[in-house]
């Protein structure tokens, strides 16, 4: 079987659903575990910041949540566009299924900045170039579930979804690099993929373990709300009539 | 070990207030958001099956 065909295999709904569901399962329980060994180590072994005491142990929630409300963005993006030139269903409800994800992590980026910034900065809240491209990414995962929200026919609403997913992907670089091309209160990268990271090991190892626990979470949560958006789409599918029958066994 | 009492870890070098908000904040929006993917898959299962009946 060529590559090709395999995945357009697992581009079908049918296919989808069962492992989705088998992925979600493992996706939780290793998000669990990882959370528990990065919260352990981020509080038990890492050391005290020398500057910031022990304010700066809101790092390894804070920058976790920042990488992924960013990555969930470029992720829902590519699928909003691969189901918009392909016309593939299953990459369209994935882009849905991310949207809500990456919702949810920009506001913990938000509100555990915030809650950082007060002790570290003195203020909850700047209108520099980092703080305020993040909120405009707030602004567009809202703008884009109102949108697809609004539209009733599907293939509408993924469209018009796909073109915001699309357009609004440019503020990703700018929120990214925001620190470097403009004066903010903001600090720099800590970590980056081009130089040795700036904090101890501890610190380090902590920041990954959450990070990973995070990723491990939203694939949980995404792949659970992606198997609730194909049986809702396809519920008159004679694949999903076939779900009920004892032989191939009820989902649960 | 950086605590020698429960009550210094919970206080956590007087920013206590700041990190368990925010430590609260994330494991309560993040549950609430399972809960309601939950939710949705529940509802839609029992949708189709309605369907079908």
């Amino acid at each position: 079987m060529s590559t090709v065909i395999r995945w357009f295999w697992f581009a079908s709904p049918q296919t989808f659903f069962p492992l989705a569901g088998t992925a979600a399962r493992w996706s939780a329980a290793i998000a669990a575990l990882l959370a528990a060994a990065g919260l352990y180590v981020g509080f038990f072994v890492a050391p005290t910041d020398a500057q910031q005491g022990e304010a700066y142990r809101i790092i390894f929630i804070h920058v976790p949540a920042a990488w992924m409300s960013m990555v969930i963005y470029l992720a829902m993006a590519f699928w909003a566009a691969l189901g918009w030139v392909l016309n593939a269903r299953m990459a369209s409800m994935l882009a849905r299924a991310l949207a809500p994800s990456g919702m949810v992590f920009t506001l913990i980026a938000l509100w555990t900045g915030a809650v950082w910034g007060k002790p570290a900065w003195g203020t909850w809240w700047v209108w520099d170039a980092r703080l305020t491209s993040e909120l405009i990414l707030l602004f567009l995962y809202i703008g884009y579930l109102a949108l697809t929200e609004a539209i009733d026919d599907p293939k509408r609403a993924d469209r018009a979804g796909a073109l915001v997913a699309i357009v609004g992907a440019v503020n990703v670089p700018v929120i990214y690099f925001s620190v470097k091309w403009w004066n903010t209160l903001h600090q720099g990268a800590s970590v980056s993929l081009t130089a040795a990271p700036t904090m101890a090991h501890a610190m380090l190892l902590a920041m990954l373990l959450m990070t990973f626990a995070f990723w491990a979470y939203a694939f949980a949560v995404v792949f659970m709300r992606a198997r609730a958006i194909v049986l809702e789409r396809e519920c008159g599918a004679a694949w999903v009539r076939g779900l009920s029958n004892p032989a191939i066994g009820l989902p649960t | 070990m950086n605590w020698h009492s429960a009550t210094e870890f919970f206080a956590m070098g007087g920013y206590g207030i700041y990190v368990w908000s925010a430590y609260a904040a994330t494991a309560g929006v993040l549950a609430l958001e399972a809960g309601f993917a939950l939710r949705r898959r529940r509802r839609a299962l029992a949708a189709a099956r309605e369907r079908q009946a």
